[in-house]
């Protein structure tokens, strides 16, 4: 008889998802769905509504990553307008973006995969949190609270606030960078190297113990999209789309925003809320690829800084071609973060920075933009289309967590099918489940499902579909 | 004395609040040596458990399902706290009210979608028609405003509520804060 077995919620997430496993009659997992329970319609709800206030209300999508949505939908308002943000403008977006990059990166790996990584898979539930970290290894726990606390502040420190600054606008940002800021800032970057270098050294010393999780994890051949310098290296706020398939060859190439609808469609499931992006000409799921982390790395062939581009030499070794496997996003999370840093503490250097020219105005130009930016899980993309007095009409959002979609579906079921087996179910099996979605970090609309019933419910159901036991626990 | 149950719940909310709690940094650590966290997305604990003395409530009500949990968590919570102005006034998730669930719905699945469309429902809850704030459907305590209330209000709000003092939220925040 076969089983059902329900994760509700998926914890230790940004956001929340629940996930269902089918096993047949042997016990042995034949389905996995992850499901995202909510929808929230800001792709609708914005109609009507001057598209210069699209990136203050676009930001509302995310509290962790507010400041992406502000400058992919600050990006298409200037497509709408059709000017070209002044230079120091286009450097604060890119020190601001950074930041925010090193501070998602910093909840993703110390508050909620550490517990996994420090006191094992098979850890005490009660015990598995940040604060668990925080007593049984209190520098871990410290080194991520004060990597977080440096972007958030430096998101602060330019834009006024830490959560859905305002600071950055359709033509550029509110208000120039002073010197006693850019001086507060490059205060703190000693002690963040510190941090960051740390956690890297920690990493790479425990990965050995996990070769079982990262030989099984969501570890299969795709493709992977990511934006891209001319030169190669790799980048998160301005650059080019490329994506490369499989083995490492180059699919796509410098694609700019008002392409992406050419190239990628998004498909649905029944089961679940979050849209499925694929590369229209291989179809559905053919043409499903991954972003985010490990995307980057695998497409950029340097870092463009010193210190994160021996580390991404490093990284490379990983794989011949591209790295597949998604515990390893980890991994590429902190050499992203040892890159933010770098790159805040070079653009700063610059004396250009201070310059007080940073917005350009315009009226509607255009009643059609796109803009594209890296948020931290990958590549993010607005469309927007206006009328000619600036009126929203439709808009199409694709987020960077959505094209992970098919892969974290794909791994949950081979992660089950490695770890669970329906005839004795431990927490730690089902834990692991939990984790592959967790190494992808998605930012998912925030929702839990049917709770106020038992953590784990497991019913076995007969081919007539009477459900014959039920086990809670 | 034992220590004071507090919970944290996302209903439709952006996250931004939650973070904001985060926001605490270093304090939050030194903080929690008073307090257990027994509910929230940052640990691993399943079910909303009984008897929780402050639970801080995120976002609108959207679904049915968020109709269903915030019941729960009304029954089982000593001080329920709407977090933030989603919770509050339905702020952002309520505009959608003027164009009705199917319209959201429609927009999402078939004119933005190319292959498959279909409005998803298989283990995932219906929209509700009408977005509502939290204290229409259950009474609330305490009204947190803010998109999102700062960090320094969350602490000293958790402090004063910590030594059993009632904090004057008036002086702390406002709505868009
Ligand atoms: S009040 Fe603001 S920060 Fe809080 S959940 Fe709503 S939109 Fe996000």
């Amino acid at each position: 008889m076969s089983q059902t077995i329900v994760i509700d919620p998926v914890t230790r997430l940004e956001g929340h998802g629940k996930i269902t496993l089918k096993t047949d009659d042997q016990g042995n997992v034949q389905e996995a769905f992850f499901h995202v329970t909510q929808v929230r319609g800001f792709e609708k709800f914005n109609e009507g509504r001057p598209f210069y206030e699209m990136p203050a209300l676009m930001a509302r999508i995310c509290g962790i990553c507010p400041v992406s949505h502000l400058v992919a939908s600050a990006k298409a308002c200037e497509a709408i307008m059709a000017v070209e943000i002044p230079h120091t403008a286009a450097q604060l977006r890119r020190i601001i973006n950074l930041a925010q990059t090193i501070q998602s990166h910093a909840l993703s790996f110390f508050y909620l995969s550490s517990p996994d990584l420090l006191l094992g898979m098979d850890a005490d539930p009660a015990e598995r949190n940040l604060f668990g970290v925080a007593k049984a290894k209190p520098e871990l726990a410290l080194a991520g609270v004060a990597l977080r606390r440096f972007g958030q502040h430096i998101i602060e420190l330019l834009g006024r606030k830490r959560i859905h600054p305002g600071w950055i606008i359709p033509g550029g940002v509110t208000e120039p960078l002073d010197a006693a800021k850019r001086d507060e800032i490059l205060g703190m970057i000693p002690q963040a190297y510190g941090n960051v270098q740390y956690a890297l050294a920690w990493y790479k010393k425990i990965a050995e113990k996990f070769k079982d999780e990262i030989e099984n994890f969501a570890n299969f051949p795709t493709m992977f999209l990511g934006l891209v310098n001319d030169d190669d290296s790799i980048e998160f706020t301005d650059g080019a789309l490329r994506l490369i398939d499989a083995t490492g060859n180059t699919v796509l190439d410098k694609v700019t925003a008002d392409q992406f609808d050419h190239h990628f469609g998004e498909a649905v499931e029944p089961y679940t809320y979050m849209k499925f992006p694929y590369y229209k000409p291989l179809g559905y799921p053919g043409g499903s690829y991954r972003v985010g982390p490990l995307a980057r790395l695998n497409i950029a062939s340097k870092m463009g800084t010193p210190l994160a581009g021996k580390e991404l030499v490093e990284f490379k070794q990983l794989a011949k071609g591209p790295v597949h496997g998604s515990f390893h996003y980890h991994h590429a999370r902190l050499i992203e973060v040892l890159y933010g840093i770098e790159m805040i503490e070079r653009i700063l250097a610059d004396p250009q920075i201070l310059d007080p020219h940073v917005r350009a105005t315009a009226g509607v130009n255009r009643l059609e933009g796109a803009g594209v930016a890296e948020a931290p899980r990958g590549t993010l993309m607005h469309h927007y289309k206006v009328d000619e007095y600036g009126k929203m009409v439709w808009a199409n959002l694709v987020i960077a967590t959505g094209q992970n979609n098919h892969a974290m579906n794909r791994g949950v079921l081979n992660a089950a099918q490695r770890f669970v087996k329906g005839s004795k179910l431990e927490q730690g099996m089902l834990n692991r489940v939990e984790a592959v979605i967790r190494t992808f970090d998605p930012c998912l609309s925030c929702s839990t499902h049917a709770f106020g019933q038992m953590p784990l419910s497991i019913e076995l159901v007969a081919p007539s579909g009477e459900i014959l036991d039920e086990v809670h626990r | 004395m034992s220590k004071l149950k507090l919970a944290t719940v996302w209903l439709d909310g952006c996250s931004g609040c939650h973070m904001s709690f985060l926001d605490m940094d270093e304090r939050l650590i030194t903080l929690s040596n008073q307090f257990d966290l027994v509910f929230s997305p940052l640990v691993d604990f399943k079910t909303f458990p009984e008897g929780v003395d402050i639970a801080l409530v995120e976002g609108a009500i959207s679904s049915v399902e968020d109709e269903h949990k915030i019941h729960i968590i009304r029954e089982r919570t000593k001080m329920l706290i709407a977090m933030g102005d989603c919770a509050i006034t339905t702020n952002v998730p309520g505009m959608r009210n003027s164009f009705g669930a199917k319209a959201i719905t429609d927009h999402a699945y078939f004119t933005t979608a190319d292959l498959q469309q279909q409005v998803p429902a298989v283990g995932v809850p219906a929209l509700i028609e009408k977005v509502r704030p939290v204290h229409e459907v259950v009474p609330v305590d305490l009204f947190l405003p803010g998109c999102p209330p700062s960090a320094d209000t969350f602490y000293t709000v958790l402090s004063d509520l910590l030594a059993g003092r009632t904090p004057d939220i008036a002086s702390l925040t406002r709505f868009g804060a």
